[in-house]
């Protein structure tokens, strides 16, 4: 018995090992053959990508974005699929090859760097806190104290920042935006730490609750890909060029960010 | 994958301790309430009956996310604060004891009221007979279905990770999706699960199967 | 007292009640294919045959005792490595199919073996073969007897499809999530309007199988 257990458990790790390393082919060629791109997006951030109760369809920034890249990629009988992802699973995604793009508030990071490649960024976010409007917490400083909770989304680049601006302070994790906005709301954390643009997005839905402070971090988001994809990558940057330029990428930035309190519009544009 | 242990081996070890520790309290609390609630069901008080199979019908039919989250956002907002692991527990506890209930509850049927009333003919109360002839038997009637309660009990801590738990799951996640090992992550709680799960369900087995060649 | 008046709106609703369909679907997805696979596995492993029978069930013991949320993990992240683009509904469904097929077959293994073996003898005396003498005689007769446990199961897997929010498809509890992180005044009204859906389904269910039980004692 002893025996079999071993060799299943071997043969299982194999399977799995074998899955990995795999080469891939051309995406982009892929991509411009079946004229659809899968792009990864969020439907917990409200401004950003959000899942309507009205529509029952996702909507945001990101998602006109994403339907401006593939229109101008692929042409007006381009297809954008979209795949929902949160914070923890658009690395795993990208890299399992469920999804070709990511554009999902992912900031640039070195340490992101060594596994998948970046375009050029698209936004400028930065690091804030979120708090409600009794709360004594004035900014980051306020923080770094034991008996703190801060209540962030897993897989974010919040969660590491953290350990370098309020280490005393505890960190907890959740899955998605709603489910850590849930858990301030019931007094499960002193504050939630995230992007400004995020974080706005959640105020001026919820009275009571205001960024507190200055943003402490600089967080551009960029699309992500597949490493070796030089192509793939050329093709993005060169489409996110040609938007700046006609005037879409702003036009879509200022029908999502204005009058957005807390938030500025040319702080925002890349 | 045996690297990515070394490396995060203690964060491992304490989502394994968060599990047991919530399994164990959970199992304890969902034993006594458990037993509470199938006496009561047995008993012959007919409003403590309906009272009974309304607990027991609630939380039977509920997903137990749904019970964990409430006790975990609900809860704090309108009368204590409560953190994860705590609501964790709470959830799981109120969970299990349903089913627990009704496991503890058949046992007492099939010992049958012929005990019952040979006890209390011998000059024994309805608690004495309960306490000393019926329940005895009862439990060691429903060891294995109990015994696989505390398996499907350690399978379901694993809600613990929804709500910021640290049990194991919540660990994985946090490791998996720090490192971007996912399936090699979720490979090693595997086997720690599989730790504690394995000898349980087939010492319930070897239970089940000797007490079968007893009656027969 | 208003922001229940005003979460159970009738486009909350809506959004919440296609949830509630997804979830039905993948329930009733899940419970056909796991029941027609738990019959054929809990069959062969009470079949006794060398080697197949001990391996699949080594395999099946494996899986019943992990936690369906990391199986869950496992397809959704997995399959992909193999090439399989998964949705959450593909990755959901086989979670639970693999899960439950593997709870299904141990009932059913059990079942056959609650069957007196002169049942087997008599109809193979009779002329039949093993796998006559089953399908005929031994299967029908172990099905019966075990309506109630399979009840059971079904009801526990229509309240796991619960632990898919955690792959993002949208069924009921996602939905409610969705909403209340939109609004969180509706928090209380939405997991008390699921717990209602959750219960209607289960509690049918549960029932049908206490009902079938008595009949059936």
């Amino acid at each position: 018995m002893r025996k079999v257990t071993k060799a299943l458990l071997v043969s299982l790790l194999a399977l799995f090992m074998a899955g990995c390393g795999k080469p891939r082919g051309n995406e982009y060629h892929q991509i411009v053959r079946t004229k659809t791109i899968t792009w990864g997006i969020k439907t917990d951030t409200r401004l950003f990508g959000l899942l309507s109760v009205k529509s029952g369809k996702e909507e945001g920034f990101e998602l006109d974005l994403a339907r401006a890249m593939t229109k101008q990629m692929l042409g007006p009988t381009g297809q954008a699929k979209f795949v929902q992802t949160t914070a923890k699973t658009k690395i795993p995604l990208l890299l399992s090859r469920s999804v070709d793009v990511v554009l999902a508030t992912m900031t640039i990071t070195p340490a992101r760097q060594k596994i998948v490649a970046f375009t050029h960024p698209y936004f400028a976010a930065g690091q804030s806190i979120l708090v409600k409007d009794a709360s004594p917490i004035k900014g980051i400083k306020s923080l770094n104290r034991h008996g703190i909770v801060v209540l962030a989304v897993k897989g974010t680049t919040a969660v590491d920042n953290m350990k370098k601006f309020a280490p005393k302070a505890r960190v907890q994790e959740y899955d998605d935006y709603g489910q850590a906005f849930a858990a301030l709301k019931s007094g499960q954390g002193d504050a939630m730490t995230t992007d400004n643009g995020i974080l706005a997005g959640i105020a001026s839905e919820n009275r009571g609750y205001h960024l507190a402070g200055k943003t402490f971090t600089d967080e551009p988001y960029g699309m992500a890909l597949n490493k070796h994809q030089p192509d793939l990558r050329n093709a993005l940057n060169q489409a996110l060029a040609a938007l700046k330029q006609n005037g879409t990428y702003r036009r879509l930035v200022e029908k999502w960010f204005t009058g957005i309190k807390g938030f500025s519009v040319k702080e925002a544009e890349h | 994958m045996f690297t990515l242990f070394a490396n995060n081996w203690s964060t491992y070890l304490s989502g394994f301790g968060h599990t047991i520790a919530g399994s164990v309290l959970a199992l304890i609390a969902s034993l006594i309430l458990g037993t509470v609630f199938a006496l009561l069901e047995v008993s012959e008080s007919r409003a403590l009956r309906g009272l009974a199979s309304t607990y027991i019908e609630i939380f039977r039919n509920i997903p137990l996310l749904v019970v964990t989250m409430v006790f975990y956002l609900v809860i704090p907002m309108y009368v204590v604060k409560i953190n994860g692991f705590t609501a964790g527990t709470i959830g799981l506890s109120l969970y299990t004891s349903a089913f627990i209930a009704e496991t503890i509850r058949s046992g007492i049927n099939a010992v049958g009221d012929g005990q019952m009333e040979g006890a209390r003919s011998n000059g024994m109360t309805y608690v004495e007979a309960m306490r000393y002839v019926i329940l005895p038997q009862a439990f060691r009637f429903s060891l294995p279905a109990l015994g696989n309660q505390f398996v499907n009990l350690i399978k379901n801590s694993s809600v613990l990770s929804f709500v910021a738990g640290f049990d194991l799951m919540y660990q994985a996640d946090s490791i998996a999706f720090s490192t971007y090992q996912v399936i090699p992550s979720y490979l090693i709680v595997g086997i720690f699960y599989l730790i504690l799960t394995m000898p349980l369900s087939y010492y319930m087995k070897h239970l089940e199967k000797g007490g079968r060649k007893q009656d027969v | 007292m208003s922001s229940f008046v005003q979460a159970y709106q009738w486009v909350n609703l809506r959004f919440l009640l296609q949830g509630f369909w997804l979830t039905i679907e993948v329930s009733l997805i899940s419970i056909t294919i796991s029941f027609i696979l738990g019959l054929i596995l809990g069959t062969l492993r009470f079949s006794r045959i060398r080697y197949v029978s001990a391996i699949e069930g080594f395999v099946i013991d494996l899986i019943r005792n992990l936690p369906l949320l990391l199986i869950i993990f496992f397809t959704y992240f997995g399959l992909p490595q193999f090439g399989i683009r998964v949705s959450p509904f593909g990755a959901a469904v086989s979670a639970l199919v693999i899960f439950e097929s593997a709870m299904i077959s141990e009932i059913v293994r059990g079942g056959l073996a609650a069957i007196d073996p002169g049942q087997m003898e008599g109809a193979r005396s009779n002329g039949m073969s093993y796998m006559q003498a089953m399908v005929h005689v031994i299967i029908p007769q172990a099905l019966t007897k075990m309506i109630p446990a399979l009840l059971s199961q079904f009801v526990s897997l229509v309240k796991d499809t619960s632990l898919a929010t955690i792959i993002l498809l949208p069924e009921l509890l996602y939905r409610a999530q969705i909403i209340y992180s939109q609004n969180s005044t509706y928090m209380i009204p939405m997991y008390l309007m699921i717990s209602i859906l959750y219960f209607a389904i289960c509690f049918t269910l549960s029932q049908l199988a206490k009902r079938l039980a008595r009949r059936l004692a």
